[in-house]
């Protein structure tokens, strides 16, 4: 085995203690934690269509999605169930990402990034303007659910929340990362390196790419529905351009050649700005743009590149 | 719908679209020549605006009419340094790498950038109208409204245009531009320097963008966010018309800034989302775009 990867399973692991024994110690940072998670799913599905050589500028559609489909329950129905949320969030969004994708999967490069980012738009631009149905600008405040019918404090939820969303993250990365190593996953690598050779293999590249496509809107409406449960809101600016571009941008913070990566990303995103927030409170934007500069000059396959030490091959025009 | 408001919704789509045009074009322009999706190019609009508010307010004092050269020179002055800047520094080093890291370079340029705007002009919106107050009213069939906003903002799109074609169709330089675009490698070999070429076209482009902002903001109150909203508009337009398209941006503008604004009178909620529809519509018939052919020349 490299030590490369051996050295990624140490790192993956004292993540994942951290993960379990930090809330205890430290249970104001429970709700920072679960957004963390909660974002490493939503890269998740990014770092799927990364392998695809894909990049969607629009992927908070999907998370925005999962985020409204618990707002419009408790605004419409009353009173919900996280389990329940659970399950509508992510099929609204995967059921979005069947649609979308039967329409982008025939693109390839800028034009599927810019019919992603088409798509999202609209539904911000619905989310903001259809004022009666979505409170405009101001979102949907989201109430704290049940969870299994069971009753919980603020502070018990927290915990509920957060070890919750430990569980989805730690289900969805071992799932993604089987997905990648199965024959589907190499055959996304294959769109990558080579879309024509896949065909002449009697594969249909479209369709591969559509599996992966919903994959990762079903993820993006996972992490959409923990995070509107979390912050207890859920506002037009979690479809909006910028929000997709910083799921991108935490993919490649931390790494797209391994699951990892997104949760890695998402931490030293999420950290970034919680302490720069705190400290520079005018600045922690300008600081993330520095971060993501020096990331791509110097250490373009992230922060599991670095611990993977894979020679990063030079390609000059 | 009487036609006093299809009157007044035709001017306003007419000096909107001349605004959307002129950031759009720097966006295809350089997208054109360098491959490169520029994600700040809102930015470069919104620094336009408040450079050139800022100018505008300062020269006031000596004269008012001081403020249209301020306008063109705020705009030369933003697209230039940090256009230049930008080329330079953040992307020289990254041409030939992989889309994605091209692309996340200048979104985390628009990052920096509109943390900067707030830290320099603040988040109180910022006023500078002396431009259109100096140029007096006209009445288009019996409907009142600024000829800085229906006689000015179109001609000078209108100039752009022209200018741009006759440059890169008529003079040596546009020539050198249309080489390196058309096979890099052959016209390094006969002694192009193709790093200057993406050097002076990303300026253009830049600058183009800020015009586009320095001309709006006497019509307009300059808030943080203008040019988030920007980047995404001219990005449907440019897309909408093909990605390199000069001509095809012209129209696609006065297409998208005409639906904008009657939407506006006819049923504001779908004013945000018209020109993002237009964009999927076509994009899903056209992939190219309206006016975007595979293989004939990018720009």
């Amino acid at each position: 085995m490299p030590a490369g990867l051996t050295l990624t399973r140490l790192a993956v692991v004292l993540a994942v203690i951290a993960a379990i024994v930090l809330p205890f110690f430290m249970p104001s940072w429970s709700t920072l934690l679960t957004l963390i998670l909660a974002k490493g799913i939503v890269v998740l599905g990014i770092i799927v269509l990364l392998q695809a050589g894909q990049v969607s500028f629009g992927h908070a559609m999907f998370f925005g999605l999962g985020a409204y489909a618990v707002a419009f329950w408790g605004k419409y129905v009353g009173a919900g169930d996280l389990l329940l949320f659970l399950v509508i969030g992510p099929v609204l969004s995967t059921a979005a990402g069947l649609l979308v994708g039967l329409f982008v999967v025939r693109y390839r490069e800028i034009f599927f990034g810019m019919l992603n980012l088409a798509f999202s738009m609209v539904l911000w631009s619905l989310l903001e303007k259809m004022f009666h149905y979505t409170n405009g600008a101001d979102g949907i405040r989201v109430a704290r659910p049940t969870l299994a019918g069971m009753e919980f404090t603020p502070e018990a939820f927290q915990y509920v929340l957060v070890y919750l969303t430990l569980a989805l993250a730690i289900i969805a990365s071992l799932g993604v990362q089987r997905y990648l190593e199965s024959p589907l996953g190499h055959m996304l690598r294959a769109i990558k390196s080579n879309e024509t050779r896949l065909e002449y293999l009697g594969v249909s590249a479209r369709r591969v790419l559509l599996i992966g496509y919903v994959v990762s809107a079903f993820l993006g409406g996972l992490g959409g529905v923990l995070v509107a449960v979390a912050q207890q809101i859920a506002t037009p600016e979690f479809a909006y351009w910028t929000k997709s571009g910083e799921f991108v941008f935490i993919a490649i913070l931390g790494g797209a050649a391994n699951a990892f990566g997104a949760f890695a990303g998402a931490a030293v995103f999420e950290f970034v700005r919680f302490f720069a927030a705190a400290k520079l409170a005018n600045a922690w934007q300008l600081i993330l743009g520095v971060v993501l500069i020096v990331i791509i000059m110097y250490a373009p396959s992230g922060l599991i590149g670095l611990l993977q030490r894979k020679p990063v091959a030079e390609v000059r025009p | 719908m009487d036609s006093t408001i299809a009157i007044l919704a035709t001017l306003d789509g007419l000096s909107y679209a001349a605004l959307v045009f002129l950031v759009s074009v720097g966006l295809s322009l350089i997208f054109g020549v360098l491959r490169i999706v520029n994600v700040a190019h809102g930015s470069l609009y919104a620094y336009g605006a408040y450079a050139a508010a800022t100018l505008s307010l300062a020269v006031t004092p000596i004269s008012p009419w001081l403020t249209f050269p301020a306008l063109l020179v705020a705009s030369v002055v933003v697209g230039v340094v940090i256009g230049g800047l930008m080329e330079r520094f953040l992307l020289r080093p990254v041409y030939g790498r992989e889309e994605v890291l091209q692309l996340l370079i200048t979104f985390a340029v628009f990052m920096i950038m509109d943390n900067l705007q707030r830290l320099i002009w603040g988040v109180q919106p910022i006023f500078a109208a002396e431009p259109v107050r100096l140029l007096p009213n006209i009445t288009v069939m019996g409907v009142a409204y600024t000829s800085y906003q229906v006689i000015l903002l179109p001609l000078l799109a209108l100039l752009t245009l022209v200018g741009l074609r006759y440059f890169l169709r008529h003079t040596l330089s546009g020539a050198v531009i249309l080489a390196v675009t058309e096979d890099r490698e052959a016209a390094t070999a006969i002694g192009i320097d193709a790093r200057r070429v993406f050097l002076v076209t990303f300026m253009i482009g830049a600058s183009l963008a800020a015009l586009g902002g320095a001309l709006a903001s006497p019509t307009t109150s300059l808030v943080p966010g203008m040019g988030t909203d920007m980047i995404v508009l001219s990005f449907a337009v440019a897309a909408t018309a093909g990605l390199g398209q000069i001509e095809g941006a012209a129209v696609t503008a006065l297409l998208i800034g005409l639906a904008r604004a009657f939407a506006i009178y006819i049923q504001p909620e779908f004013e945000v989302l018209v020109p993002y529809l237009i964009m999927v519509v076509v994009l899903l018939v056209r992939p190219l775009g309206l006016f975007g052919f595979s293989n004939v020349r990018k720009i």
